[in-house]
Protein backbone atom coordinates (compact mmCIF):
# COMPACT_ATOMS: atom_id res chain seq x y z
CA UNK A 1 0.00 0.00 0.00
CA UNK A 2 1.52 3.29 -1.17
CA UNK A 3 0.12 5.28 1.75
CA UNK A 4 2.18 3.13 4.15
CA UNK A 5 5.51 4.06 2.63
CA UNK A 6 8.01 6.60 3.87
CA UNK A 7 8.67 9.67 1.72
CA UNK A 8 12.03 8.18 0.69
CA UNK A 9 10.41 4.90 -0.37
CA UNK A 10 7.57 6.51 -2.31
CA UNK A 11 9.95 8.97 -4.00
CA UNK A 12 12.10 6.17 -5.27
CA UNK A 13 9.05 4.37 -6.70
CA UNK A 14 7.80 7.60 -8.28
CA UNK A 15 11.23 8.28 -9.74
CA UNK A 16 11.47 4.82 -11.23
CA UNK A 17 8.07 5.33 -12.83
CA UNK A 18 6.48 2.21 -11.32
CA UNK A 19 3.73 4.20 -9.59
CA UNK A 20 2.08 7.60 -9.98
CA UNK A 21 1.38 10.36 -7.44
CA UNK A 22 -2.27 9.97 -8.27
CA UNK A 23 -2.16 6.38 -7.05
CA UNK A 24 -0.37 7.47 -3.88
CA UNK A 25 -2.86 10.29 -3.27
CA UNK A 26 -5.76 7.92 -3.90
CA UNK A 27 -4.28 5.42 -1.43
CA UNK A 28 -4.22 8.15 1.26
CA UNK A 29 -7.82 9.14 0.46
CA UNK A 30 -8.93 5.49 0.66
CA UNK A 31 -7.23 5.11 4.03
CA UNK A 32 -8.91 8.29 5.32
CA UNK A 33 -12.23 6.91 4.13
CA UNK A 34 -11.52 3.63 5.90
CA UNK A 35 -10.21 4.81 9.28
CA UNK A 36 -10.79 8.51 9.87
CA UNK A 37 -14.38 8.10 11.02
CA UNK A 38 -12.87 6.41 14.09
CA UNK A 39 -9.71 8.51 14.45
CA UNK A 40 -10.87 12.04 13.56
CA UNK A 41 -7.42 13.20 12.47
CA UNK A 42 -8.85 15.40 9.72
CA UNK A 43 -11.09 18.40 10.37
CA UNK A 44 -11.58 18.61 6.62
CA UNK A 45 -9.93 17.61 3.38
CA UNK A 46 -10.64 18.16 -0.28
CA UNK A 47 -10.15 14.93 -2.28
CA UNK A 48 -10.65 16.61 -5.67
CA UNK A 49 -8.01 19.24 -4.88
CA UNK A 50 -5.51 16.59 -3.70
CA UNK A 51 -6.03 14.53 -6.85
CA UNK A 52 -5.66 17.61 -9.05
CA UNK A 53 -2.33 18.40 -7.33
CA UNK A 54 -1.26 14.76 -7.84
CA UNK A 55 -2.13 14.88 -11.53
CA UNK A 56 -0.14 18.09 -11.91
CA UNK A 57 2.85 16.43 -10.24
CA UNK A 58 2.57 13.40 -12.53
CA UNK A 59 2.39 15.67 -15.59
CA UNK A 60 5.43 17.64 -14.43
CA UNK A 61 7.43 14.47 -13.92
CA UNK A 62 6.46 13.14 -17.33
CA UNK A 63 7.12 16.37 -19.20
CA UNK A 64 10.43 17.06 -17.44
CA UNK A 65 11.55 13.44 -17.47
CA UNK A 66 12.09 13.40 -13.70
CA UNK A 67 11.60 15.42 -10.54
CA UNK A 68 14.05 18.17 -11.61
CA UNK A 69 15.49 18.36 -8.11
CA UNK A 70 12.11 18.68 -6.42
CA UNK A 71 12.64 16.27 -3.53
CA UNK A 72 8.97 16.06 -2.50
CA UNK A 73 7.40 15.91 -5.95
CA UNK A 74 4.04 14.14 -5.68
CA UNK A 75 4.25 13.41 -1.93
CA UNK A 76 0.95 13.94 0.02
CA UNK A 77 1.57 15.94 3.20
CA UNK A 78 -1.11 16.82 5.77
CA UNK A 79 -1.13 20.27 7.35
CA UNK A 80 -1.95 21.19 10.94
CA UNK A 81 -4.90 23.57 11.14
CA UNK A 82 -2.68 26.39 12.45
CA UNK A 83 -0.62 26.91 9.26
CA UNK A 84 -1.99 29.06 6.43
CA UNK A 85 -2.52 27.44 3.03
CA UNK A 86 -3.91 29.84 0.42
CA UNK A 87 -7.52 29.07 -0.42
CA UNK A 88 -7.86 26.47 2.34
CA UNK A 89 -9.86 26.92 5.55
CA UNK A 90 -7.94 27.81 8.72
CA UNK A 91 -9.57 27.37 12.12
CA UNK A 92 -6.81 26.56 14.64
CA UNK A 93 -9.19 23.99 16.09
CA UNK A 94 -11.38 26.90 17.24
CA UNK A 95 -14.87 28.24 16.65
CA UNK A 96 -13.67 31.83 16.69
CA UNK A 97 -12.33 31.85 13.13
CA UNK A 98 -15.73 30.94 11.68
CA UNK A 99 -15.47 30.27 7.96
CA UNK A 100 -12.00 31.82 7.58
CA UNK A 101 -10.14 31.01 4.37
CA UNK A 102 -6.39 31.81 4.21
CA UNK A 103 -5.60 34.62 1.77
CA UNK A 104 -1.91 33.62 1.54
CA UNK A 105 0.55 30.75 2.00
CA UNK A 106 2.79 30.37 5.04
CA UNK A 107 6.48 30.44 4.09
CA UNK A 108 6.83 26.71 4.90
CA UNK A 109 3.93 26.02 2.54
CA UNK A 110 5.58 28.04 -0.25
CA UNK A 111 8.78 26.08 0.29
CA UNK A 112 6.99 22.72 0.30
CA UNK A 113 5.10 23.67 -2.86
CA UNK A 114 8.38 24.61 -4.57
CA UNK A 115 9.70 21.18 -3.56
CA UNK A 116 6.70 19.59 -5.28
CA UNK A 117 4.71 18.46 -2.22
CA UNK A 118 0.94 17.88 -2.38
CA UNK A 119 -0.49 19.86 0.55
CA UNK A 120 -3.83 18.66 1.75
CA UNK A 121 -6.26 18.56 4.61
CA UNK A 122 -6.62 20.46 7.83
CA UNK A 123 -5.54 18.15 10.62
CA UNK A 124 -6.95 18.41 14.11
CA UNK A 125 -5.27 20.06 17.07
CA UNK A 126 -5.84 21.49 20.51
CA UNK A 127 -7.41 24.90 20.02
CA UNK A 128 -4.68 27.43 19.16
CA UNK A 129 -2.13 24.70 19.98
CA UNK A 130 -2.97 24.92 23.68
CA UNK A 131 -3.07 21.43 25.04
CA UNK A 132 -1.39 18.06 25.21
CA UNK A 133 -4.18 15.72 24.13
CA UNK A 134 -6.13 17.16 21.15
CA UNK A 135 -9.18 17.09 23.44
CA UNK A 136 -9.40 20.91 23.32
CA UNK A 137 -10.63 21.07 19.74
CA UNK A 138 -13.91 22.59 18.61
CA UNK A 139 -13.95 19.78 16.02
CA UNK A 140 -14.01 16.84 18.43
CA UNK A 141 -11.25 14.73 19.96
CA UNK A 142 -8.80 12.77 17.85
CA UNK A 143 -8.13 9.19 18.88
CA UNK A 144 -4.87 7.30 19.23
CA UNK A 145 -4.62 4.63 16.49
CA UNK A 146 -2.93 2.22 18.96
CA UNK A 147 -5.85 2.43 21.39
CA UNK A 148 -8.99 4.34 20.47
CA UNK A 149 -9.77 5.11 24.13
CA UNK A 150 -6.54 7.06 24.46
CA UNK A 151 -5.46 10.49 23.33
CA UNK A 152 -2.93 10.90 20.54
CA UNK A 153 -1.24 13.63 22.57
CA UNK A 154 -1.20 17.21 21.42
CA UNK A 155 -1.36 19.78 20.34
CA UNK A 156 -0.36 18.36 16.90
CA UNK A 157 -2.43 15.22 17.62
CA UNK A 158 -4.14 15.17 14.23
CA UNK A 159 -0.79 15.30 12.42
CA UNK A 160 0.59 12.41 14.51
CA UNK A 161 -2.55 10.30 13.99
CA UNK A 162 -2.61 10.97 10.24
CA UNK A 163 1.04 9.87 9.95
CA UNK A 164 0.79 6.86 12.28
CA UNK A 165 -2.40 5.61 10.62
CA UNK A 166 -0.94 6.08 7.11
CA UNK A 167 -3.52 8.66 6.05
CA UNK A 168 -0.66 10.72 4.60
CA UNK A 169 3.07 10.32 3.98
CA UNK A 170 4.10 13.03 6.46
CA UNK A 171 2.57 15.87 8.43
CA UNK A 172 3.39 19.39 9.50
CA UNK A 173 2.93 20.36 13.13
CA UNK A 174 3.96 23.16 15.44
CA UNK A 175 5.82 22.82 18.74
CA UNK A 176 5.63 25.45 21.50
CA UNK A 177 6.27 23.19 24.49
CA UNK A 178 6.35 19.70 22.99
CA UNK A 179 3.40 19.80 20.61
CA UNK A 180 5.24 17.92 17.86
CA UNK A 181 7.40 15.59 19.97
CA UNK A 182 4.79 14.47 22.52
CA UNK A 183 2.11 13.35 20.00
CA UNK A 184 4.86 11.71 17.92
CA UNK A 185 5.85 9.72 21.03
CA UNK A 186 2.23 8.79 21.83
CA UNK A 187 1.49 7.66 18.27
CA UNK A 188 4.80 5.99 17.42
CA UNK A 189 6.18 8.34 14.77
CA UNK A 190 9.13 10.70 14.46
CA UNK A 191 8.60 14.33 15.51
CA UNK A 192 11.19 17.08 15.12
CA UNK A 193 11.25 20.49 16.84
CA UNK A 194 13.83 22.61 15.02
CA UNK A 195 16.02 25.14 16.82
CA UNK A 196 14.28 28.45 17.38
CA UNK A 197 14.89 30.54 14.25
CA UNK A 198 15.61 27.63 11.93
CA UNK A 199 12.17 27.70 10.28
CA UNK A 200 10.07 30.73 9.38
CA UNK A 201 6.93 31.30 11.44
CA UNK A 202 5.29 33.48 8.79
CA UNK A 203 1.81 32.07 8.26
CA UNK A 204 1.86 30.07 11.50
CA UNK A 205 -0.87 31.45 13.75
CA UNK A 206 1.08 32.63 16.80
CA UNK A 207 0.56 31.11 20.24
CA UNK A 208 3.79 32.02 22.07
CA UNK A 209 6.06 33.75 19.60
CA UNK A 210 9.33 33.26 21.47
CA UNK A 211 8.74 29.50 21.70
CA UNK A 212 6.80 28.46 18.56
CA UNK A 213 8.49 26.47 15.78
CA UNK A 214 6.99 24.50 12.90
CA UNK A 215 8.25 20.93 12.68
CA UNK A 216 7.64 17.74 10.69
CA UNK A 217 6.01 14.48 11.85
CA UNK A 218 7.21 11.55 9.77
CA UNK A 219 7.58 7.76 9.53
CA UNK A 220 11.38 7.83 9.62
CA UNK A 221 14.27 10.04 10.70
CA UNK A 222 15.37 10.32 7.08
CA UNK A 223 11.98 11.78 6.14
CA UNK A 224 12.24 14.29 9.00
CA UNK A 225 15.69 15.32 7.75
CA UNK A 226 14.33 15.75 4.23
CA UNK A 227 11.36 17.82 5.38
CA UNK A 228 13.62 20.00 7.53
CA UNK A 229 15.95 20.58 4.59
CA UNK A 230 13.00 21.90 2.58
CA UNK A 231 11.29 24.10 5.19
CA UNK A 232 14.39 25.72 6.79
CA UNK A 233 16.03 28.99 5.93
CA UNK A 234 15.91 32.76 6.37
CA UNK A 235 12.73 34.64 5.51
CA UNK A 236 12.31 38.37 5.01
CA UNK A 237 8.82 37.96 6.48
CA UNK A 238 10.04 36.63 9.84
CA UNK A 239 12.79 38.64 11.49
CA UNK A 240 13.38 35.93 14.09
CA UNK A 241 14.25 33.41 11.39
CA UNK A 242 18.03 33.18 11.35
CA UNK A 243 20.01 33.81 8.16
CA UNK A 244 22.38 30.89 8.23
CA UNK A 245 23.11 28.31 5.63
CA UNK A 246 20.84 25.26 5.71
CA UNK A 247 22.88 22.04 5.88
CA UNK A 248 21.98 19.05 3.72
CA UNK A 249 20.50 17.19 6.66
CA UNK A 250 19.99 13.99 4.67
CA UNK A 251 23.63 13.72 3.61
CA UNK A 252 25.31 13.29 7.00
CA UNK A 253 22.62 10.94 8.21
CA UNK A 254 24.41 7.63 7.89
CA UNK A 255 27.63 8.68 9.61
CA UNK A 256 28.92 6.81 12.63
CA UNK A 257 28.10 7.98 16.14
CA UNK A 258 31.30 6.46 17.57
CA UNK A 259 32.83 8.72 20.19
CA UNK A 260 29.79 10.96 20.45
CA UNK A 261 29.11 12.08 24.00
CA UNK A 262 25.52 11.66 25.16
CA UNK A 263 24.27 13.12 28.41
CA UNK A 264 21.48 11.72 30.56
CA UNK A 265 20.07 14.36 32.91
CA UNK A 266 19.75 12.92 36.40
CA UNK A 267 16.75 15.18 37.04
CA UNK A 268 14.73 13.46 34.30
CA UNK A 269 14.95 9.85 35.42
CA UNK A 270 13.00 10.35 38.62
CA UNK A 271 9.54 10.30 40.25
CA UNK A 272 6.51 10.20 37.98
CA UNK A 273 8.41 8.34 35.26
CA UNK A 274 6.65 5.12 34.30
CA UNK A 275 9.01 2.15 34.91
CA UNK A 276 8.27 0.74 31.46
CA UNK A 277 9.24 4.05 29.85
CA UNK A 278 12.40 4.19 31.97
CA UNK A 279 13.31 0.64 30.87
CA UNK A 280 12.82 1.48 27.21
CA UNK A 281 15.06 4.54 27.55
CA UNK A 282 17.75 2.50 29.34
CA UNK A 283 17.62 -0.10 26.56
CA UNK A 284 18.00 2.70 24.00
CA UNK A 285 21.03 4.02 25.87
CA UNK A 286 22.62 0.53 25.75
CA UNK A 287 22.03 0.40 22.01
CA UNK A 288 23.64 3.82 21.51
CA UNK A 289 26.56 2.74 23.69
CA UNK A 290 26.92 -0.42 21.62
CA UNK A 291 27.35 1.80 18.58
CA UNK A 292 30.25 3.58 20.25
CA UNK A 293 28.58 6.56 21.91
CA UNK A 294 29.78 7.53 25.37
CA UNK A 295 27.01 7.92 27.92
CA UNK A 296 27.51 10.27 30.86
CA UNK A 297 25.24 11.58 33.55
CA UNK A 298 24.68 15.31 33.43
CA UNK A 299 22.68 17.76 35.50
CA UNK A 300 20.05 20.26 34.41
CA UNK A 301 19.42 21.62 37.89
CA UNK A 302 16.53 23.96 37.03
CA UNK A 303 14.39 21.27 35.40
CA UNK A 304 11.82 21.34 38.20
CA UNK A 305 11.09 25.01 37.44
CA UNK A 306 10.43 24.54 33.71
CA UNK A 307 6.68 23.89 33.92
CA UNK A 308 6.04 26.97 36.07
CA UNK A 309 8.27 29.12 33.86
CA UNK A 310 6.64 27.88 30.69
CA UNK A 311 3.09 28.49 31.87
CA UNK A 312 3.93 32.10 32.68
CA UNK A 313 5.91 32.91 29.53
CA UNK A 314 3.61 31.05 27.14
CA UNK A 315 0.34 32.34 28.58
CA UNK A 316 1.66 35.92 28.73
CA UNK A 317 2.63 35.79 25.06
CA UNK A 318 -0.66 34.10 24.20
CA UNK A 319 -2.69 36.82 25.90
CA UNK A 320 -1.03 39.37 23.60
CA UNK A 321 -1.11 37.24 20.43
CA UNK A 322 -4.75 36.24 20.76
CA UNK A 323 -5.91 39.83 21.23
CA UNK A 324 -6.32 39.95 17.45
CA UNK A 325 -9.32 37.61 17.62
CA UNK A 326 -11.79 40.34 18.44
CA UNK A 327 -14.59 39.91 15.90
CA UNK A 328 -13.63 42.91 13.80
CA UNK A 329 -11.52 41.80 10.84
CA UNK A 330 -12.27 38.10 10.51
CA UNK A 331 -14.15 35.18 11.92
CA UNK A 332 -16.96 35.09 14.42
CA UNK A 333 -18.66 38.28 15.60
CA UNK A 334 -21.17 38.51 18.44
CA UNK A 335 -22.62 42.02 18.47
CA UNK A 336 -22.54 44.35 21.45
CA UNK A 337 -23.58 47.92 22.29
CA UNK A 338 -19.99 49.15 22.08
CA UNK A 339 -16.66 47.72 20.86
CA UNK A 340 -15.65 46.43 24.32
CA UNK A 341 -18.88 44.48 24.66
CA UNK A 342 -18.53 43.12 21.12
CA UNK A 343 -14.98 41.92 21.88
CA UNK A 344 -15.94 40.28 25.16
CA UNK A 345 -19.00 38.54 23.79
CA UNK A 346 -17.20 37.38 20.66
CA UNK A 347 -14.27 36.00 22.63
CA UNK A 348 -16.53 34.50 25.30
CA UNK A 349 -18.50 32.64 22.64
CA UNK A 350 -15.62 31.82 20.30
CA UNK A 351 -12.82 30.60 22.58
CA UNK A 352 -12.89 27.20 24.26
CA UNK A 353 -12.19 26.59 27.94
CA UNK A 354 -8.42 26.03 27.81
CA UNK A 355 -7.84 29.08 25.61
CA UNK A 356 -9.86 31.25 27.97
CA UNK A 357 -7.95 29.83 30.91
CA UNK A 358 -4.56 30.57 29.37
CA UNK A 359 -5.41 34.03 28.02
CA UNK A 360 -6.79 35.07 31.41
CA UNK A 361 -3.79 33.60 33.23
CA UNK A 362 -1.47 35.39 30.80
CA UNK A 363 -3.34 38.66 31.32
CA UNK A 364 -3.00 38.22 35.07
CA UNK A 365 0.76 37.59 35.08
CA UNK A 366 1.29 40.69 32.94
CA UNK A 367 -1.11 42.90 34.86
CA UNK A 368 -0.08 45.91 36.88
CA UNK A 369 1.35 44.87 40.25
CA UNK A 370 2.03 41.27 39.22
CA UNK A 371 4.40 41.72 36.28
CA UNK A 372 7.60 41.61 38.38
CA UNK A 373 6.43 38.78 40.60
CA UNK A 374 5.43 36.53 37.74
CA UNK A 375 6.48 37.51 34.23
CA UNK A 376 9.85 39.13 34.97
CA UNK A 377 10.76 36.38 37.44
CA UNK A 378 9.85 33.69 34.88
CA UNK A 379 12.04 35.40 32.27
CA UNK A 380 14.93 35.30 34.73
CA UNK A 381 14.39 31.63 35.48
CA UNK A 382 14.31 31.09 31.73
CA UNK A 383 17.87 32.44 31.67
CA UNK A 384 18.87 29.84 34.29
CA UNK A 385 17.28 27.05 32.24
CA UNK A 386 19.13 28.20 29.12
CA UNK A 387 22.39 28.26 31.07
CA UNK A 388 21.81 24.70 32.28
CA UNK A 389 21.71 23.55 28.66
CA UNK A 390 24.62 25.72 27.52
CA UNK A 391 26.77 24.23 30.28
CA UNK A 392 25.64 20.69 29.52
CA UNK A 393 26.45 21.12 25.83
CA UNK A 394 30.03 22.01 26.74
CA UNK A 395 30.37 18.42 27.93
CA UNK A 396 28.08 16.45 25.61
CA UNK A 397 27.00 16.45 21.95
CA UNK A 398 23.39 15.58 22.68
CA UNK A 399 21.07 14.87 25.60
CA UNK A 400 18.95 11.71 25.82
CA UNK A 401 15.66 11.61 27.76
CA UNK A 402 12.20 10.07 27.64
CA UNK A 403 9.86 12.27 25.53
CA UNK A 404 7.05 11.82 28.04
CA UNK A 405 6.81 10.39 31.57
CA UNK A 406 4.14 7.88 30.50
CA UNK A 407 2.71 6.43 27.31
CA UNK A 408 -0.59 7.83 25.95
CA UNK A 409 -3.14 8.60 28.64
CA UNK A 410 -6.88 7.98 28.44
CA UNK A 411 -9.29 10.41 26.86
CA UNK A 412 -10.83 12.38 29.73
CA UNK A 413 -8.15 11.29 32.21
CA UNK A 414 -6.62 14.75 32.68
CA UNK A 415 -9.06 17.05 30.91
CA UNK A 416 -10.58 18.41 34.15
CA UNK A 417 -7.23 18.91 35.85
CA UNK A 418 -5.20 21.49 33.92
CA UNK A 419 -2.21 21.34 36.29
CA UNK A 420 -1.83 17.56 35.86
CA UNK A 421 -2.07 18.04 32.09
CA UNK A 422 0.64 20.74 32.23
CA UNK A 423 2.93 18.51 34.31
CA UNK A 424 2.81 15.82 31.62
CA UNK A 425 4.95 18.12 29.44
CA UNK A 426 7.85 18.18 31.89
CA UNK A 427 10.46 16.67 29.52
CA UNK A 428 9.64 18.68 26.41
CA UNK A 429 9.08 22.26 27.65
CA UNK A 430 12.68 23.19 28.48
CA UNK A 431 13.78 22.68 24.88
CA UNK A 432 11.52 25.53 23.73
CA UNK A 433 12.49 27.78 26.63
CA UNK A 434 16.17 27.27 25.74
CA UNK A 435 15.59 27.53 21.97
CA UNK A 436 17.47 24.29 21.26
CA UNK A 437 16.40 21.49 18.90
CA UNK A 438 14.78 18.18 19.80
CA UNK A 439 13.46 15.04 18.18
CA UNK A 440 11.31 12.17 19.40
CA UNK A 441 11.84 8.72 17.88
CA UNK A 442 9.95 5.50 18.66
CA UNK A 443 11.88 3.36 21.18
CA UNK A 444 9.57 0.50 22.06
CA UNK A 445 6.19 -0.31 23.54
CA UNK A 446 4.55 -0.74 26.88
CA UNK A 447 2.85 -4.07 27.52
CA UNK A 448 -0.81 -4.33 28.42
CA UNK A 449 -1.86 -2.24 26.64
CA UNK A 450 0.71 -2.07 23.86
CA UNK A 451 1.43 1.64 23.41
CA UNK A 452 4.37 3.38 21.73
CA UNK A 453 7.16 4.97 23.79
CA UNK A 454 9.21 7.93 22.60
CA UNK A 455 12.92 8.62 23.05
CA UNK A 456 13.83 12.29 23.04
CA UNK A 457 17.17 13.58 21.80
CA UNK A 458 18.01 17.22 22.50
CA UNK A 459 20.72 19.04 20.57
CA UNK A 460 22.61 22.32 20.58
CA UNK A 461 21.03 25.36 18.91
CA UNK A 462 21.30 24.65 15.17
CA UNK A 463 22.74 21.23 15.93
CA UNK A 464 20.11 19.29 13.98
CA UNK A 465 22.72 17.49 11.85
CA UNK A 466 24.24 15.74 14.86
CA UNK A 467 20.83 15.12 16.37
CA UNK A 468 19.43 13.51 13.24
CA UNK A 469 22.52 11.36 12.78
CA UNK A 470 22.14 9.91 16.29
CA UNK A 471 18.40 9.44 15.81
CA UNK A 472 18.95 7.71 12.49
CA UNK A 473 21.65 5.40 13.87
CA UNK A 474 19.28 4.38 16.66
CA UNK A 475 16.28 3.96 14.39
CA UNK A 476 18.11 1.87 11.80
CA UNK A 477 19.49 -0.44 14.47
CA UNK A 478 16.17 -1.02 16.23
CA UNK A 479 13.43 -0.61 13.65
CA UNK A 480 10.74 0.43 16.16
CA UNK A 481 9.54 3.08 13.69
CA UNK A 482 8.33 0.43 11.28
CA UNK A 483 5.67 -0.97 13.64
CA UNK A 484 2.11 -0.15 12.55
CA UNK A 485 -1.10 0.03 14.59
CA UNK A 486 -3.74 -2.56 13.74
CA UNK A 487 -6.79 -0.79 12.39
CA UNK A 488 -9.11 -3.47 11.12
CA UNK B 1 1.65 26.15 48.50
CA UNK B 2 0.21 29.49 49.50
CA UNK B 3 -3.39 29.99 48.41
CA UNK B 4 -3.55 32.69 45.74
CA UNK B 5 -6.88 34.38 45.22
CA UNK B 6 -7.43 36.07 41.91
CA UNK B 7 -10.36 38.24 40.91
CA UNK B 8 -11.30 36.20 37.85
CA UNK B 9 -14.12 38.49 36.77
CA UNK B 10 -11.84 41.54 36.79
CA UNK B 11 -8.96 39.85 34.92
CA UNK B 12 -11.36 38.35 32.37
CA UNK B 13 -12.67 41.84 31.75
CA UNK B 14 -9.09 43.06 31.16
CA UNK B 15 -8.70 40.17 28.69
CA UNK B 16 -12.03 41.09 27.02
CA UNK B 17 -13.55 37.66 27.56
CA UNK B 18 -17.07 37.31 28.91
CA UNK B 19 -17.44 34.33 31.23
CA UNK B 20 -20.43 32.49 32.63
CA UNK B 21 -20.89 32.29 36.40
CA UNK B 22 -19.92 28.65 36.25
CA UNK B 23 -16.69 29.44 34.40
CA UNK B 24 -15.79 32.16 36.90
CA UNK B 25 -16.15 29.71 39.74
CA UNK B 26 -14.29 26.86 38.04
CA UNK B 27 -11.43 29.06 36.84
CA UNK B 28 -11.08 30.63 40.28
CA UNK B 29 -10.34 27.26 41.86
CA UNK B 30 -8.05 26.19 39.02
CA UNK B 31 -6.09 29.45 39.03
CA UNK B 32 -5.39 29.16 42.77
CA UNK B 33 -4.04 25.68 42.16
CA UNK B 34 -1.93 26.72 39.13
CA UNK B 35 -0.61 29.92 40.74
CA UNK B 36 0.10 27.97 43.92
CA UNK B 37 2.27 25.66 41.85
CA UNK B 38 3.90 28.57 40.02
CA UNK B 39 4.90 30.02 43.40
CA UNK B 40 7.73 27.49 43.23
CA UNK B 41 9.71 30.08 41.30
CA UNK B 42 10.03 32.11 44.50
CA UNK B 43 12.43 29.48 45.84
CA UNK B 44 15.10 30.79 43.47
CA UNK B 45 17.24 33.86 44.06
CA UNK B 46 17.16 35.67 40.72
CA UNK B 47 18.26 39.14 41.81
CA UNK B 48 21.48 39.00 39.80
CA UNK B 49 20.00 37.19 36.77
CA UNK B 50 19.17 38.94 33.51
CA UNK B 51 15.79 38.13 31.98
CA UNK B 52 15.52 36.18 28.71
CA UNK B 53 12.83 37.43 26.35
CA UNK B 54 14.07 35.41 23.40
CA UNK B 55 16.27 32.32 23.15
CA UNK B 56 18.10 33.73 20.14
CA UNK B 57 17.79 37.50 20.38
CA UNK B 58 18.37 39.48 17.21
CA UNK B 59 18.15 43.25 17.04
CA UNK B 60 17.54 45.72 14.26
CA UNK B 61 16.78 43.17 11.59
CA UNK B 62 16.35 45.24 8.43
CA UNK B 63 15.55 44.63 4.82
CA UNK B 64 16.03 46.91 1.83
CA UNK B 65 13.42 49.66 1.82
CA UNK B 66 11.78 48.74 -1.44
CA UNK B 67 8.12 48.92 -2.39
CA UNK B 68 6.52 45.48 -2.51
CA UNK B 69 3.02 44.35 -3.31
CA UNK B 70 0.81 43.39 -0.38
CA UNK B 71 -2.58 41.86 0.24
CA UNK B 72 -5.26 43.42 -1.97
CA UNK B 73 -8.18 45.21 -0.35
CA UNK B 74 -10.51 42.52 -1.61
CA UNK B 75 -8.46 39.70 -0.05
CA UNK B 76 -7.99 41.63 3.19
CA UNK B 77 -11.74 42.05 3.52
CA UNK B 78 -12.70 38.58 2.38
CA UNK B 79 -12.95 37.13 5.88
CA UNK B 80 -14.56 40.17 7.51
CA UNK B 81 -17.75 39.37 9.45
CA UNK B 82 -19.37 42.67 8.39
CA UNK B 83 -18.11 44.94 5.61
CA UNK B 84 -19.44 47.76 3.45
CA UNK B 85 -17.94 50.00 0.77
CA UNK B 86 -14.52 48.38 1.07
CA UNK B 87 -14.42 48.92 4.84
CA UNK B 88 -14.79 46.90 8.04
CA UNK B 89 -18.04 47.80 9.78
CA UNK B 90 -17.61 48.35 13.53
CA UNK B 91 -19.89 49.58 16.32
CA UNK B 92 -19.95 53.31 17.00
CA UNK B 93 -16.86 54.33 18.98
CA UNK B 94 -17.33 58.10 19.60
CA UNK B 95 -20.52 59.87 20.56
Amino acid sequence: MLNQLTIAELSSKLNSGTVSSREAAQACLDQIERVDGRLNAFISHDPADLLAQADAADRFRQEQGGNQGRPLLGIPIAVKDVIAVRGHPLNCGSKILGSYVSPYDATVIEKLRSAGALLFGRVNMDEFAMGSSTENSAFGVSRNPWDLDRTPGGSSGGSAVAVAADECLAGLGSDTGGSVRQPAAFCGCVGLKPSYGRVSRYGLVAYASSLDQIGPLTKSVRDAALMLEVISGADSKDSTCVPREVPKFTEGLNGSIRGMRLGVPREYMVGGLDPQVADAVRAALSELEKQGAEITEISLPHTEYAVATYYIVATAEASANLARFDGIRYGLRVDGADPAELYSRTRGAGFGTEVKRRVILGTYVLSSGYYDAYYLRAQKVRTLIRKDFAEAFERVDAIVTPTTPTAAFRIGEKSDDPLQMYLSDIYTLSCNLAGICGVSVPCGFTTNPRLPIGLQLLGKPFGEETLLRIANAYEQATGWHAAKPELS
Amino acid sequence: MAAVEIDVEYVAQLARISLSGEEIQKFGAQFSQILGYIDKLRELDVDQVDPTAHADPRVNVMREDVVQSSLSQELALRNAPVKANGLFVVPKIVE
